[in-house]
Formats: C-alpha cells, structure tokens, sequence
C-alpha cells in the first residue's frame, strides 16, 4: 500500500491552505476530494471578503479560491478528485485512509492526516418543510453562483445570519425576487452591512418571526409566518400567508464528523461552534495520533478562519513529520494565531474567540 | 431559469447537450449537476416517497442529505446535486427506492 | 414595537449615524464633495483604510475599530467606495448645484441604469425618497464588479438617498 507523508481529506479552503504549507516545508501531501472539482464552498462566495489585506480582504472569494488552487497546482500538490473517503483505520504506519476512485475502492496510507471536511447545512422542521421549493440556502447560492441557474423566482429566506443575508443579496443578483427575510430571534444576528444591502434593495427584514407551515401540493406555494414572543412562542393572531415559491433555509451549519467519529477521536459539545467537535488543540491535533482537524470540521465559523486553521494544521503536521524544528515552526504558528484572533473579535467574532478558547481548555484536560 | 446576464459573473456557455427526463427532452450543459439542468427547465420534483407517495426535490445541494435523487441511467438513488450531466442521460422520476432498469 | 437601530432592522438609526467617525461635520459637507463611510459595527475589517490615497481613513489596531475619516485629507476622489466588501461608503456633493445634491453610491445589481435616465431613488430602506438624474455610471476594472452610480437629487436629500429604488419594491 502506498504511504505519503500526510493526507488532506477535503479540498476547500482548510485543505487547500494545509497542502500549501506542506508543501513549502517541503514535504509531500495527497489531496482527497469527493467533487469534481477543488475549492468546496468557495467559488459560490462571489462578494467580496473582510478582514484584513493578509486575509485577502476585499477579494471576491472565488478569485480567493483560484489563488489558492494555482499556488497548490505550482507547488506540486497531488490532487485526487472524485474520490469520496469512506474509512479512516489504524495502520501501523500511520493511518489507513479508504476511498473510492474510478469505482474501486482504494487505499492510502498517511503518516499524518488532516480532515478538512466541512460542514453541512442545517434543516428546519416545520409542517411543508420537505416540498420541494424548499432547500437549503447554500444549496441555492450554489445553484446560482457556480451553475447559473435560478432555484426559484419568489423567495422566503429564513434566517438571518450572514448565510442568509448574503444569499439573498446574491439571489437578487441572479435576477429573483426576494419577498422577506425571517429571523425567529429578536435581532439580525449578521452583520450590519450585509442587512443594509437588501434593506436597501426593500426587503423586509421580520425579526421574531418564524414559519408556521409551507403550503402548497407538489411544491411550495406559499407560506404562513407567525410572530414570536420573546420566549419564543407563537403569538397567536399574528400570522400572515405570503404567496412565494421557493422558501430557503439558513439556521446555520453543522460540522461534517464521521470520519473523526470512525477514528476514536474524542468530542465536546459546544454549541457556538455549531455542535459536536473533535477536541483539538493548539495545533489543531486531535485525540487520535497523527490525525488532525482544520475548518468547518472544527467549528462551522468562515473561510478566512478555515484558511488560517489549514495553515495551522499544515505547519504543525509538517513539524511532527520533521520537515520544520520547533524553532521555525513556533514563529509561523504563532503568526497564524495573531490573524486568526484578529478574525474572532469585536461583537460578531468574540463568541467564536471564547468558543475556542474553551475547546483548547478542554484539549488541555479542562472539564467540558 | 438560466442567469445568462449577471452583474458580478462572466457571461456563461450556452447548453451544448440534450437529456431525457421522463421521455422529455431537455436542454443541458456537460458537466453541470444533473439537478441545475432540472430545475433550469422548472422541474423541481424529482422522486416521490415510498409509502406516502409524497413529492421530494433538492435541499442540501452538495450531495448530503439525499433527497435530490432519481433514477439515472437505469441506476436508482443517483445523487442529483453532485452527478455531472453527460450527453443523452436518461433521468427518471424516482418512485420509492427506485429499481434497477433490466438488463437487455 | 419595532426597535429602531442596525441590529433589529439593518438601517442604521440617526443617533447610530451621529456616533460614527465615519462622517464628516456639516461643514465639510459644504465645501464639496466627501466620503461618508456608514460602518457602523465593530467587524474584522479593513479594506477602506488601504484604499485612500490621501491616508484619509484610519482604521488601525484592531482592525475592529470603526473607520475615521480625516475630513480635511479627503478629496472626495471616491476611491474608497468601491473597495468597501460592505458596499457602506457613499460620496456626497452637496452642493453639486444651487438646487442639487450629487450622491454616488456602490450598485451591483442589472439592469444598470444609463446616464441621463430619470430614476426612483431610495434610501436606506429601499423606500422611494425622490426621483432622481443619473448622472454618471462608473465602471472600472479596478472596482472588480462593482459598479459606482451618481444620481443628482433635491439637495435636502443629500443624506437621505442611497440607492435607486429596486423594481415594485419600493
């Protein structure tokens, strides 16, 4: 069986800034990816990103993703596509990583490997929620921005974190109409800016509301939405029907963890990271040997964030490998951890920031 | 609906192959999900439950949750969201789990 | 009921307005054209402060910090408003004529109007505020998508328009 040095399995942002820094340690690393194509969910973010100039501030994320694929593709980066990961096993030399290619299953061996997988979106379950019409946000950003094509032409969005609004700002970009936004919360839990463009663009944004029901036969046809008290409950008298035809849903993401669970890996549970998380340390090192976490896997948060933890992962797995002594790594590690708390500030970031910060308590032996 | 003009992106490709979709024949490009050709041509119904008969359509769009599925080509419970259209594919409403096509 | 604010409605209220560094005192307003920059919320975010070419917007450390515009170093060159990933900057011309105001506001939607057309002009909630004369589209490489509009408006409206009003929305 084939050995290398260190496996990424999934091949976004984390994945693809993880075989970077191997690659410039100067070691070997084998990119796994399910798709047909690299970049998982950044080439349907076509606004323009935060942060700071090293963060790529300012970029369109697309363009931000084919930087990241032309810097794998100089530096040599072995890339397997369409190759969906379904084992993660023990091997005396590493760690036995199953896939399937070309219809077989397939087998690689990894001194080290970094899951890079992901996160999911999150359904809602409300009376109508499996018709078709309704779908999930980033499935409609995707439907739009990577193939073109309109899921729908009267839209009810639910939820308004930034998923949510900047979908619907993009959705109005490919030519639909975006009746209202919904949020079951008191206030807009994204950011400012972003609401202020569909405002802007006269869609309502109904804070303590939520749906009720999705009507219609072989697909949506409209929806009644119900106002919430502030425990959360229907106020009863408050419901109105809005005639729509598609209804997408943004509450959120959760990470994509079964092949940390199929290794051992140790989880906690911490909601504001969207659920179960492998327990990862300072170098983003899980509780199984050798086996690393980076992105959404480790905390549904942002592709900047996924970027920084890719790098992370990369640099500490290159020095476990001894491509880099600790007297290189530590500055680089330490450089990552500077902008990556630059990311998780103000109001929007500093419960991301004590999210981690409690993951790495945990990491350290702290109760849960 | 196809967004042929868009603010931020770069004019697309026209269709360039035909599938079948229950007999239908509909325009697609090669390479694209299966399921953006489908709801391209306003098709959002793409199997129906197996006890209740209820309609199911795309959610996840990245090849997760399974509920984009349809009989391809003869195979049933194809993922919808994450297969690439090739040429002349014949795609089915599926009923249920769906069933092998038989083998001349 | 409603509250009133950014948080609860995405518009920024007045007094979330009057708080800001952002935007310049009344009096600059008269000497010609300025960047007002809308950013009201602390975020990770600093592409403006690198846009200026007269280091006219200071952001500093952390990058959270609100920006502040230096009222005398801005020339109102409107380089800021395209680079912004949060379409928050405007350029206002107060006093573009006797009778005008001239503001120009980040657009990246189709159609694009034309220069010359008479147009519904919204304000930041999108409600039609009054019509107005698109005076220029500006579109640039540099602006990677984003295209600028001007529209000349009754001069009272100077803080009020915002954007054109999207079809049957307003």
């Amino acid at each position: 069986m084939r050995k290398v040095q260190v496996i990424v399995i999934g091949a976004g942002p984390a994945g693809l800034a993880a075989c970077i820094e191997i690659a410039k340690a100067g070691g070997k690393a084998v990119l796994i990816d399910e798709n047909g194509k690299p970049g998982g969910q950044l080439f349907k973010q076509i606004h323009k990103f935060f942060g700071s100039r090293e963060h790529r501030a300012g970029v369109r994320g697309y363009n931000i993703g084919n930087q990241l694929l032309k810097e794998t593709e100089d530096l040599g980066v072995e890339v397997f596509l369409d190759s969906p990961v379904y084992g993660l096993f023990r091997h005396p030399e590493g760690i036995l990583v199953s896939y399937m290619h070309e219809g077989r299953e397939r087998g690689l061996v990894g001194e080290k490997v970094i899951l890079a997988t992901g996160a999911a979106e999150n359904a809602l379950t409300f009376p109508g929620g499996t018709l078709p019409g309704v779908m999930g946000a980033g499935c409609a950003q995707t439907m739009i921005n990577v193939n073109r094509v309109l899921p729908g032409e009267k839209i009810i969005m639910v939820g308004s974190g930034n998923v949510g609004l900047i979908v619907s700002y993009q959705l109005m970009q490919a030519g639909a109409d975006v009746l209202a936004l919904i949020e079951a919360a008191p206030s807009i839990g994204g950011y400012g800016v972003h609401a202020g463009k569909i405002r802007r663009a006269g869609v309502p944004i109904l804070v303590g509301h939520t749906i009720k029901r999705v009507i219609g036969r072989e697909q949506v046809e409209a929806v009644e939405i119900v106002a919430l008290d502030e425990k959360f409950r229907e106020i009863p008298g408050t419901e109105q029907t809005v005639a729509c035809d598609t209804v997408c849903i943004a509450v959120g993401l959760t990470p994509l963890t079964e092949l940390a669970w199929m290794a051992g890996c140790e989880f906690a549970f911490i909601p504001a990271l969207g659920g179960h998380i492998p327990i990862h340390d300072g170098d983003m090192a899980t509780t199984v040997a050798g086996l690393y976490v980076a992105g959404d896997i480790a905390g549904a948060e942002e592709a900047s964030t996924a970027m920084e933890e890719g790098r992370l992962a990369g640099i500490a797995a290159s020095e476990a490998l001894g491509l880099y002594g600790p007297a290189t790594a530590a500055p680089l590690k330490e450089a990552v951890w500077t902008r990556m708390d630059a990311l998780r500030t103000g109001p929007f970031g500093q419960k991301r920031y004590e999210a981690k910060a409690q993951m790495l308590e945990i990491a350290k032996g702290g109760k849960q | 609906m196809r967004v042929t003009k868009h603010p931020i992106l770069p004019e697309e490709a026209p269709c360039d192959v035909t599938i079948y979709v229950d007999g239908k024949e509909i325009p697609a490009k090669a390479g694209e999900p299966i399921a953006a050709a489908l709801l391209a041509a306003g098709i959002r119904v793409f199997r129906k439950t197996a006890k209740k008969g209820y309609p199911r359509g795309i959610f996840c769009g990245i090849g997760r949750c399974t509920d984009c599925v349809m009989t391809v080509d003869g195979q049933p419970n194809v993922r919808t969201c994450v297969t690439p259209v090739r040429a002349g594919m014949k795609v089915e409403t599926q009923i249920g789990l769906g069933r092998w096509a038989e083998q001349a | 009921m409603m509250k009133e604010g950014v948080k609860y409605t995405g518009v920024p209220s007045a007094e979330e307005l009057e708080q800001i560094p952002g935007i310049a005192g009344e009096a600059r307003f008269e000497e010609g054209p300025v960047a007002v920059i809308e950013c009201v919320q602390e975020i990770p975010c600093n592409p403006c402060e690198k846009a200026c070419p007269f280091g006219a917007i200071a952001v500093g450390q952390p990058i959270t910090n609100l920006p502040v515009l230096d009222e005398a170093k801005c020339t109102g060159c409107g380089s800021c408003l395209a680079k912004c990933p949060g379409l928050a900057i405007f350029l206002v011309h107060k006093n573009y004529t006797e009778a005008t105001a001239l503001v120009e506001f980040p657009f990246e939607y189709l159609p694009l109007p034309k220069a010359g057309d008479t147009v519904a002009c919204g304000g930041r909630d999108g409600a039609y505020v009054c019509d107005g004369r698109v005076v220029k589209v500006n579109q640039n490489k540099a602006f990677d998508g984003t295209t600028l509009v001007s529209v000349e408006v009754p001069k009272k409206y100077y803080m009020t328009v915002r954007t054109i009003c999207r079809k049957g929305r307003a």
